[in-house]
């Protein structure tokens, strides 16, 4: 008896499955999206296509919302085997070239977009010898700068180095962050996040040239190696959560967590976690974000950020056309940037009223446009000019070796410029 | 040495509690905490809080603060034991907390602010089995879309499976035709390619017959599992053939001898098949999230991971909806027990 | 198995759903349809071809998803480039292999090209060995206490299998949550007065519990077959020893041990499979980590040809192709000796 029904019931799941399989709506041009989420962009992103939707009823946008590996790991395969999106947030965006839909001719107005977004951020999209073509748009600009926990300076007594200075070395930033942990018993002194991006900018301001005006790309220089070191010695002095480099996992989100908790006194990360810290700091200790450490090679950070871009596979070329038009507007990118707490990529926007009423994070976002002009030609190199990934990966994977115990620093760098140079081989085969 | 030889050899004891049993029972009972502890702290986990996860030392069980809600205050405020300076312990609710000094007030006076040491306060806290994570959690993410796909796709995979897997090895342990060796041995060597080696490839077979985005795409390239064929060949060996002989001399079909006398008999060895089946199609995780961009197709494995984005983990919730999708697999788990162990008894696998 | 009673009449007769051989009749009627439609092909192929009918639906789906793709694989091991379609991509010759091969001292992965490569191939030697051995001694143990006359048999059983239920991420999250830095293993030697322990910081210590945790998660399938194997033992056996005076060592050595060998061989070779194949569990407990410490074979090709942002599934697929190379032989050299083992018995 029991056995029959079992039976039963499976015959049914079996017969509604094979249904529902079937069954596809159809109706309004849809549209496709694929996203990521790292705080509330994607509820921002839902509401102001609602609103989209409701003016225009014969377009409907499907947000599939995608973990953040996926976008980096599985979509560019998808895409080049032509089943991708119509539409994407993605942050390798030279992944992606040569399978980008052009709008130049579908949207309204693309002087519009010409003038509104910066010509290096819409020419990243573009093959080599494509001085035209109209992808998509950044909807996100990101800094690289350092956070301090100043509470735990003032309770320290320590002085925050750069109150009185102007131009502060890593290593003067260094020894402050590590009196103000050793007093006030904090358990680090220095964290930065377990990425090539976020190592950049230090880098390059230690004074390292990776790109040199005949097309090729040296790593092993002075700066980089100064830089590498800084970043060893916080590990064998004990000075930083060993687990954000070491640990597990692919992810540097452990960095922010000690952070947060209030158990590292600086924290080398970017204007993305502005929202996050505001909501999940709260009022335990005074944050805020000073400026860039300067060295041989200036003061600068790294840029970045977010792009949303359309795939020429799309079957509906002059609607995905509307969506980006609408999405890039500035009304709409204001918004988007003000409650998702972003640095907009916009030219035009100006002064934005962000959906905070946390002065913290006002003074953070402020203290990251700040650091915006500061950024080197050779940080925006390494960002917009398609090689990004291929230079910042091997840097963190083989630095992490090095601090394992796996490599000495010789033969990383010897590594590092090998491994870019496989890569950029293979790319051009 | 003699005890661990006794351990070693007796399959039945006698009724007297033995020094070897003692030891065996002492195993057993370790290895229950060590196989089964672990699966219980991930389900009291998982109505913690996320303030409790990251908390050192963790508590084995759920606590949450608790809270009192003081007039003039918005939100209500956390509840601590303070110890003052003379001494004594007041029962304080906190203001705001600035580095390592905390404002506090008590909640029958709330005009006066008293600041406090953070190392003088302990938080109040009780047991509490919280559903939040659940709901959230299940609200959050389709979870009911999700559940759907992973139930029709784990269904119909298994069902596929099975019928083609039990083909096949009928075909391969009871006739004899020119390249059954050959395909016996291409089924076997390739038991050892795991998927993740030749994903790409196979991605590539799927969107140029154009099963990409569909379940169908899911379903069908993982049925013809080596190790069903394997398992079921080696089980069906030990059919004897005497039983096709003379239902053939009565006149049944090949057909109906697969179906009338071969499934029936082979029912031990379907079931651990089955099992497997499940198992694995209800856990696997690489091949959808390729397969699969549409989120409304997503299974409960690629949906639990869009919770990782490129900065932010939401921990709770995942731990959440991974004792969700747990509680199917162990009903399924539960029903199907016995035929574990008989079956794999059964299956003849030498 | 009642084919007397005439087919006919069974499948145009309307069943009726409260009837309690509903099923039962149901099939037979799906019997006969499949019987009427099967009957031209059979008289046409006769008995002995229609094995290749039974074992097309399954060689189709091997044929196309997984004997295709390897072949595909094998053309990408032969072409360079980023490019995803064969058709794209040049032909290269050897140059992927000779780039994997190029090393001045096998032993030492540093002098190699590709260091990654041979470091895995180290690590995923060490893991074979360790983890193949330590799981049969673990297993053979628990179904040696579980094949004893105790008490909640059943339970015990249940307890020691569920593990096996478990997805691979599943497993890693709990065991990360044991044993980071701030995990629970490391609250309970502080609050025994210890210090803390890198559990997966320290290069050894993770590959001892990617170790470990596999054996928890896979010990308790291995555990059953033997488990059954066991039992398959006649207690005859031992009371005739018993009789004669042998030590229950000497049984154990001289029945169990010899009984058990060829169940014992089925799970040697399952599980050498299976740790030759380590990955799903490994990505997320220590993403291969430390460094490289814990980055095994598939890990490599999976990361070179997939989360490497140049996507070099040249390189790859030539590393996937030495792999099942090394499996064949595995297999192979396994098989002759079970046969050889076989035939002297």
């Amino acid at each position: 008896m029991k056995k029959s029904y079992l039976l039963l019931s499976l015959i049914v799941v079996v017969l509604l499955a094979a249904t529902s399989i079937s069954v596809f709506a159809q109706d309004p041009v849809e549209l496709r999206i694929a996203w990521y989420n790292d705080g509330n962009e994607g509820e921002v992103l839902r509401d102001l296509l609602d609103r989209f939707e409701a003016e225009n009823s014969d377009i409907r946008v499907v947000v599939d919302t995608i973990p953040y590996d996926a976008i980096l790991n599985q979509l560019p395969v998808q895409v080049q085997a032509g089943e991708g999106p119509d539409m994407a947030r993605v942050t390798d965006q030279a992944a992606y070239r040569g399978y980008y839909l052009d709008m130049r001719s579908l949207v309204a107005d693309a002087a519009y977009w010409d003038a509104s977004f910066p010509a290096a951020a819409l020419a990243a999209l573009r093959l080599e010898g494509d001085e035209t073509g109209l992808y998509g748009f950044p909807n996100q600009f990101t800094v690289s700068a350092p956070y301090i926990n100043r509470t735990l300076f003032e309770q320290a007594g320590v002085e925050v180095p750069s109150d009185s200075m102007d131009a502060v070395t890593w290593e003067e930033w260094t020894e402050a962050a590590a009196s103000a942990a050793q007093a006030t018993g904090t358990p680090y002194a220095i964290a930065m996040d377990r990425s090539g991006h976020r190592f950049a900018g230090p880098m390059f301001s230690q004074g390292a040239v990776l790109f040199h005006d005949d097309g090729t790309i040296t790593i092993d220089s002075e700066g980089f190696r100064s830089m590498a070191q800084i970043l060893i010695d916080w590990h064998t002095r004990g000075l930083t959560p060993v687990e954000v480099w070491v640990g597990s996992g692919g992810t540097y989100s452990a960095g922010a967590d000690f952070f947060i908790n209030g158990q590292v006194a600086m924290y080398m990360s970017g204007s993305w976690q502005v929202g996050r810290f505001a909501n999940d700091i709260g009022d335990a200790f005074d944050w805020e974000v000073v400026p860039n450490p300067t060295g041989p090679g200036g003061s600068t950070g790294m840029p970045g950020g977010t792009f949303m871009v359309a795939f020429s596979e799309t079957e509906h070329p002059a609607e995905v056309a509307r969506v980006m038009d609408y999405l890039a507007s500035a009304d709409v990118l204001r918004e988007f940037s003000e409650r998702s707490l972003f640095i907009p990529a916009h030219l035009g926007l100006g002064e934005l009223n962000f959906a905070t009423d946390n002065p913290l994070a006002e003074a953070a976002l402020v203290a990251f446009a700040n650091e915006v002009p500061k950024l080197s030609d050779q940080a925006y190199q390494l960002q917009y000019g398609g090689q990004g990934f291929a230079i910042n990966n091997p840097i963190r994977d083989r630095l992490t070796q090095v601090i394992a115990g796996e490599l000495t620093l010789d033969e990383a760098v010897a590594r590092i410029q090998q491994d870019i140079d496989d890569a950029l081989a293979t790319a051009g085969q | 040495m003699n005890t661990i030889a006794q351990y070693l050899t007796r399959t039945r004891g006698r009724t007297r509690l033995s020094l070897t049993d003692v030891i065996t029972y002492l195993y057993l009972t370790f290895g229950t905490i060590v196989m089964f502890g672990p699966v219980l702290w991930l389900v009291l986990s998982s109505f913690k809080s996320t303030q409790q996860l990251v908390r050192f030392p963790p508590t084995i069980l759920p606590y949450r603060q608790e809270t009192v809600t003081v007039e003039g205050y918005d939100t209500p405020l956390d509840l601590y034991a303070v110890t003052m300076e003379d001494g004594t312990v007041r029962q304080l609710a906190q203001v705001r907390r600035v580095g390592i000094e905390a404002q506090m007030i008590d909640p029958t006076n709330p005009e006066e602010i008293i600041r406090v040491n953070i190392n003088q306060r302990q938080p109040i806290e009780s047991v509490v089995f919280s559903f939040d994570n659940y709901v959230t959690g299940v609200q959050q993410f389709n979870f009911w879309q999700y559940l759907w796909n992973s139930v029709v796709v784990t269904a119909l995979a298994t069902i596929l499976t099975l019928i083609v897997n039990s083909m096949a090895a009928f075909a391969l342990s009871k006739y004899q035709f020119r390249g059954r060796n050959a395909i016996f041995l291409v089924t076997i060597s390739t038991l050892m390619i795991p998927l993740s080696v030749i994903l790409i490839p196979v991605f590539l077979v799927i969107t140029e017959i154009g099963w990409s985005n569909n379940l169908i795409g899911v379903i069908v390239p993982g049925a013809a599992t080596p190790t069903g064929v394997f398992l079921l060949r080696q089980y069906m060996l030990t059919i004897p053939d005497e039983l096709l002989d003379s239902a053939r001399i009565d006149g049944a079909s090949e057909w109906r001898i697969y179906l009338q006398i071969i499934l029936p008999l082979a029912r031990p060895a379907l079931a651990v098949l089955a099992i497997f089946s499940i198992m694995w199609r209800w856990n696997d995780f690489l091949w959808p999230l390729i397969v699969l961009r549409r989120s409304e197709l997503f299974t409960l494995q690629v949906g639990l991971n869009s919770f990782q984005g490129e900065l932010q983990t939401q921990w709770n919730l995942i731990l959440a909806m991974t004792v969700l999708t747990l509680l199917p697999i162990t009903a399924v788990f539960a029903f199907l027990q016995k035929y574990i162990t008989t079956g794999i008894a059964t299956t003849g696998m030498k | 198995m009642n084919r007397t009673a005439a087919p006919l009449e069974k499948s145009t007769a309307s069943p009726t759903p409260q009837s309690p051989n509903f099923i039962q009749i149901l099939f037979n009627g799906f019997v006969d349809l499949i019987d009427r439609l099967m009957a031209p092909l059979q008289n046409l192929l006769g008995v002995q071809r229609m094995a290749y009918i039974f074992v097309l639906p399954n060689l189709l789906i091997f044929g196309i998803f997984i004997i295709l793709p390897m072949i595909l694989n094998l053309s990408y091991a032969f072409t360079g480039s980023t490019q995803l379609f064969p058709a794209d991509r040049p032909f290269i010759g050897a140059d992927n292999f000779a780039r994997l091969f190029e090393c001045s001292n096998f032993l030492d992965p540093n002098t190699c090209r590709e260091d990654v490569f041979w470091r895995a191939v180290f690590n995923s030697t060490i893991f074979v060995i360790v983890q193949v051995s330590f799981m049969v001694v673990m297993a053979l143990t628990t179904a040696l206490a579980l094949n004893r006359k105790i008490m909640l048999r059943a339970f015990f059983r249940s307890v020691f299998f569920y593990p096996v239920l478990l997805s691979p991420v599943v497993v890693a999250l709990i065991w990360k949550w044991i044993l980071q830095q701030d995990g629970l293993l490391n609250a309970v030697i502080v609050s025994l007065g210890g210090t803390r322990v890198p559990f997966l910081l320290n290069a050894e210590w993770a590959r001892v519990w990617v170790i470990l945790i596999s054996v928890w998660a896979q010990m308790g399938f291995f555990t059953l077959i033997l488990l059954a194997g066991l039992q398959a033992i006649p207690s005859e056996l031992y009371e005739a020893a018993s009789m004669d005076g042998a030590s229950a060592w000497a049984s154990f050595r001289n029945i169990t041990l010899p009984l058990l060998m060829p169940t014992m061989t089925v799970v040697l070779v399952l599980a050498l499979i299976r740790a030759v194949q380590v990955f799903d569990q490994v990505v997320p407990f220590t993403n291969g980590g430390p460094g490289t410490a814990t980055t095994y074979m598939v890990q490599y090709i999976y990361n070179t040809g997939f989360t490497n942002q140049t996507r070099e599934y040249g390189i790859a697929a030539a590393a996937s192709v030495l792999m099942a190379l090394i499996l064949f032989t595995l297999t192979f050299a396994q098989l002759r000796l079970t046969r050889a083992g076989q035939n002297e018995s």
